[in-house]
């Protein structure tokens, strides 16, 4: 398994207030990512492990056209990727930080 | 935009969605509290060993909700990591939901478990399999104890193997026409008997044989829910306080339609001749026919509702 | 010069009637008028056959003539060899058998599907000479000129004792098999299904047809244009919202062509809610030259498509169609009648678009859908991805894509066809759809063929559709340009990643690119619940239960 841990410094915090959340699964082609509120406002940090050897440049540019996009400050984000192409991988990315904007119930 | 994108709602298909999706409709809104939720990161210890990515919640939710105001507590099974498996980990959570409802009886008296699964994880197979034993005995002792246990069947995964063990055990099933259940999978018969003897490909012949409206229809499954999540929450609330008492006369009772099962069915070969035994005319139009027209047909079947748990 | 004085050649000039009449003559013991036992085939076809014939063992990429392919392999290499198939599928096991065993030597063709690895593989092994891979119109017109077929097998639904065929449907290639075979002193042997006094509709005269054989099992159909809604993805309804937003709607397509596959399936079925939402029925996507998708059911309850013309059936499309013929061509008996060829010329000249997948793009547009270990073949695809340069019909559609060709105003308007490559950024496997160079070309080298096979030239691809946008080749001026462009929907692939950012954005702004933002679309909105049907079963339940899905789709 390829491990691999970026590290961001955001334009400020992700909007919202839930404190977690999921999106996804692991499946073939198909990935889970895990959000959690628990870094200060302007830091994000995303780890990812997958079972796809090769594609640590691509992991880094779709991360951080994602970090640019969105500013997901205060956010530790963790990733299980069962082999997902990058579009889908941004595409949950984008997901994962729509539901964090929900307000926690 | 948005106006044009339907959200995610109770009308959408229950075999297509997540076993989160699935858990958040079932549920009355807002009241699933999950047990060992992702960010523990319970994971599975030995699927890196196979170079297999994990999941953060190992396939299996646990946890506790609502079901039109009652408390319940349910388990989900992602059926899209790794079929659904039972493993290490899957495996205690579900044990460990089962074990405290029937030590604890301040805990909800009713378990809903929401199969999807092709049956123990081929990389954890013992601890898999010992799983699926102590599962089904907790869930007797739980019923025994005065515990509903509910199987709802209709993920894309099915319920096979040990989960196919598993739902025979429960206090009742309910299964939507896409739920498949049975014990051994299509591609294990396939592998063993052979393309001739069962093509698993032809799904035709493998929802015959397995799926929800045979097993309705045969009296294998004890209600019958659409193809979403508000139609398996009515078909679950309709089964819950219904559990018979779990005794040596209920037991005694399950044998003996199950022995007039075989003696009505044993002899067809294929699904459609078991259909037409029971005095369904038009097995086909049958299999194509909407769901309320289904229904109503089954209310008309002997033996679809002569359950005895 | 002295030449022969004038007059009537003394040559004989009927050495093929000639030819006919002793194959006729030898095969008759097997046959009674012309009705053959299907125990007997074997022999026939070794009494009638002869060593370097051409030969159209029908299949396409539906119907086979599976039970007369499987008794053509059993012919002994010793008294028939050398065959040359002229067929435009090659797509059962049977097929690769004939080369094998030595029966056949020499193939031309148009589509393997599921046998292009074994092509590839056969051709490595020197077992098949390769003539030429075709597009469908032009094997078809090559059958007219210099590989008319000796010998033509053939399939029909039913036939009557004098040998009128139904094909019902599934008509496709035989009509012109037929004519070139028949008409040029060749065999035709039909496989039916069953023997009838009187057959529903001659599509096929009897006067063409010298050979019948009731088979003993019904002949296999391949449902090739069946997609499952379930399987179409989130990325897929994206594509299919740019295409409809992007395309369909500033260009007005009303007259189009679909490829197979599942963005295309998707645009079907978002018909009746996207683009219903953007107000465009009846403005776009309501004349089709297209097989019968089911994915099409949908539009077609709802009123979007006012007819549909097809290259063949499709299986379990029978008594919808049947009930629809408002919308589809029906015979006289009220069945379906389709034709590859008719069809073919149809969405070459009398469609405004073509849209359709593949599997590699190139930096200059070019396409293909063979890779190093597979020989996939064309199809038609090629046929409807293509700027016929000897269209004189205007429309709007056409002319406006025209007008963007020539980018400045012009003495002499000329259209120009919407020929648009819809794919996903990668595809199974994470492989990249866009690449520095196409797999075909090596392919070529390795099997040295003249012509590197190419499925659609990029000169004729006007638009590129992917998840990141939509690149417009029509307004790019330079091949830099259109390099450019091509990166910048090309997502996070090598090639994508290889952009020139900055020419990138300057293309945005003179919306050669544009983003799914600028279109007005949210990736997040492109979810599932905008499917019309999400299921092979809502497929059923929107055809009134008419549609009668094959068996392995039906998951209930």
């Amino acid at each position: 398994m390829e491990n691999l841990k970026l590290r961001f410094t955001t334009r400020g915090p992700a909007p919202g207030t839930a404190c977690s959340a999921i999106v996804g699964v692991v499946a073939s082609g198909n990935l889970e990512v895990l959000l959690e509120r628990v870094l200060a406002q302007n830091e994000c940090a995303v780890e990812i492990t997958t079972p796809v050897r090769g594609y640590d440049e691509v992991w880094k540019a779709v991360v951080a056209d994602f970090v640019e996009r969105t500013s997901p400050g205060g956010m530790r984000i963790s990733i299980n990727d069962g082999g997902a192409r990058p579009d889908t991988v941004a595409l949950r990315l984008m997901q994962g930080v729509r539901t964090m904007e929900m307000d926690d119930e | 935009m948005s106006e044009t994108g339907r959200p995610f709602g109770a009308s959408a298909s229950w075999f297509l969605s997540t076993a989160r999706e699935r858990l958040a409709k079932l549920l009355d809104a807002g009241s699933f509290t999950e047990f060992v939720p992702p960010s523990e990161r319970a994971q599975s210890p030995h699927l890196a060993s196979f170079d297999l990515p994990a999941a953060f919640d190992d396939g299996m939710i646990v946890g506790c909700g609502r079901l039109d105001g009652n408390s319940v507590l349910v388990a989900a099974q992602e059926g899209q990591f790794m079929g659904g498996t039972f493993a290490e980990v899957s495996g205690a959570k579900l044990l460990g939901l089962i074990r405290a409802a029937r030590d604890d009886e301040k805990l909800p008296r009713s378990i809903l478990l929401l199969l999807d699964s092709g049956g123990v994880r081929l990389q954890e197979a013992n601890a898999g399999e010992l799983a699926v034993a102590e599962v089904m005995r907790a869930i007797v002792e739980a019923r025994a104890a005065g515990v509903a246990v509910i199987a709802l069947v209709g993920g894309r995964a099915g319920a096979f193997g040990g989960a196919g063990l598993i739902a025979a055990t429960c206090s009742a099933i309910v299964i939507s026409e896409q739920g498949r259940t049975g014990v051994t999978g299509p591609e294990v018969i396939e592998t063993n008997k052979g393309v001739e003897e069962f093509d698993s490909r032809d799904k035709a012949l493998v929802w015959g044989v397995t799926g929800g409206r045979t097993r309705r229809l045969i009296g294998g499954a004890d209600a019958y829910a659409e193809d979403t999540a508000a139609s398996f929450r009515e078909a679950t609330l309709a089964l819950m306080g219904k559990a018979r008492p779990f005794d040596l006369a209920t037991l005694r009772a399950e044998q003996a339609r199950l022995a007039g099962r075989v003696g009505r069915l044993g002899g067809c070969d294929r699904a459609a001749a078991m259909w037409k035994a029971l005095g369904v005319a038009d097995p086909r139009a049958a299999g194509d026919m909407d769901d309320p027209v289904f229904v109503a047909l089954v209310a008309d079947v002997k033996g679809a509702g002569d359950d005895a748990r | 010069m002295n030449a022969r004085s004038s007059g009537p050649s003394q040559r004989a000039w009927d050495t093929a009637r000639q030819s006919r009449e002793q194959r006729l003559a030898a095969a008759a013991r097997y046959a009674r008028d012309k009705l053959v036992f299907h125990e007997d085939v074997t022999k026939l076809l070794e009494a009638l056959v002869r060593s370097g014939d051409r030969v159209c063992l029908e299949g396409d990429n539906q119907k086979q003539a599976d039970f007369l392919a499987a008794r053509l392999a059993e012919v002994d290499p010793v008294v028939v060899k050398d065959l040359h198939i002229v067929q435009s599928g090659v797509v059962l096991a049977e097929h690769l058998d004939l080369f094998e065993a030595g029966i056949a030597k020499r193939l031309d063709f148009s589509y393997s599907g599921p046998q292009g690895a074994a092509i590839a593989r056969a051709l490595k092994a020197s077992k098949i000479e390769l003539g030429a891979v075709h597009t469908y119109l032009e094997l078809f017109s090559r059958y007219f000129v210099d590989l008319t077929p000796h010998v033509a097998l053939t399939v029909a639904r039913c036939a009557d004792r004098e040998g009128n065929l139904y094909m019902g449907p599934n008509t496709e290639d035989s009509p012109v098999v037929i004519e070139a075979t028949a008409f040029k002193q060749g065999i035709v042997i039909a496989q039916v299904n069953e023997l009838v006094d009187k057959v529903p509709r001659v599509d096929v005269p009897g006067d063409r047809v010298d050979f019948v054989v009731v088979a003993p099992s019904n002949f296999y159909v391949e449902p090739l244009f069946t997609r499952d809604p379930a399987q179409i993805t989130e990325t897929q309804i994206l594509t299919a919202m740019l295409a409809i937003k992007g395309i369909y709607e500033p260009y007005g397509v009303k007259r189009l062509n679909h490829g197979i596959g599942f963005n295309t399936a998707a645009i079907e079925l978002i018909l009746p809610t996207y683009a219903e939402r953007l107000g465009l029925k009846g403005r776009i996507a309501t004349h089709f030259a297209l097989n019968p998708h089911p994915t099409l059911i949908p539009a077609i309850e709802s009123g979007w498509v006012e007819q549909v013309y097809s290259f063949g059936s499709e299986v379990g499309m029978d008594d919808y169609m049947r009930a629809r013929p408002d919308i589809f061509f029906t015979g006289r008996d009220g069945s379906m009648a389709s034709n590859r060829m008719y069809c073919q010329s149809a969405g070459l000249y009398a469609t405004d678009l073509f849209i359709g997948s593949t599997l590699q793009i190139d930096l200059a547009g070019n396409s293909s859908t063979f890779t190093k270990d597979r020989i996939a073949g064309f199809g038609g695809a090629p046929n409807m991805g293509s700027d016929p340069r000897g269209r004189r019909h205007a429309s709007d559609a056409w002319l406006k894509a025209g007008r963007e060709a020539a980018g400045e105003p012009t003495r002499l308007p000329r259209g120009r066809k919407l020929v648009v490559q819809i794919v996903e950024t990668f595809g199974e496997k994470l492989s990249p759809t866009f690449v520095e160079g196409l797999d075909s070309i090596e392919l070529a080298k390795s099997l040295d063929l003249a012509l590197p096979p190419v499925m659609i030239y990029g000169d004729d691809v006007s638009h590129i559709v992917t998840e990141e946008g939509i690149a417009n080749l029509l307004l790019c001026r330079t091949p830099a340009e259109r390099e450019q462009a091509i990166r910048g929907v090309a997502g996070y692939t090598d090639v994508g990643r290889a952009r020139d950012a900055r020419a990138v954005e300057e293309l945005r702004a003179r919306k050669v690119i544009q983003r799914p933002e600028d279109l007005g679309i949210n990736p997040l909105d492109a979810n599932r619940s905008l499917l019309a049907a999400r299921s092979v079963k809502e497929l059923l339940r929107w055809s009134g239960n008419l549609y009668d899905p094959p068996r392995k789709f039906r998951n209930w």
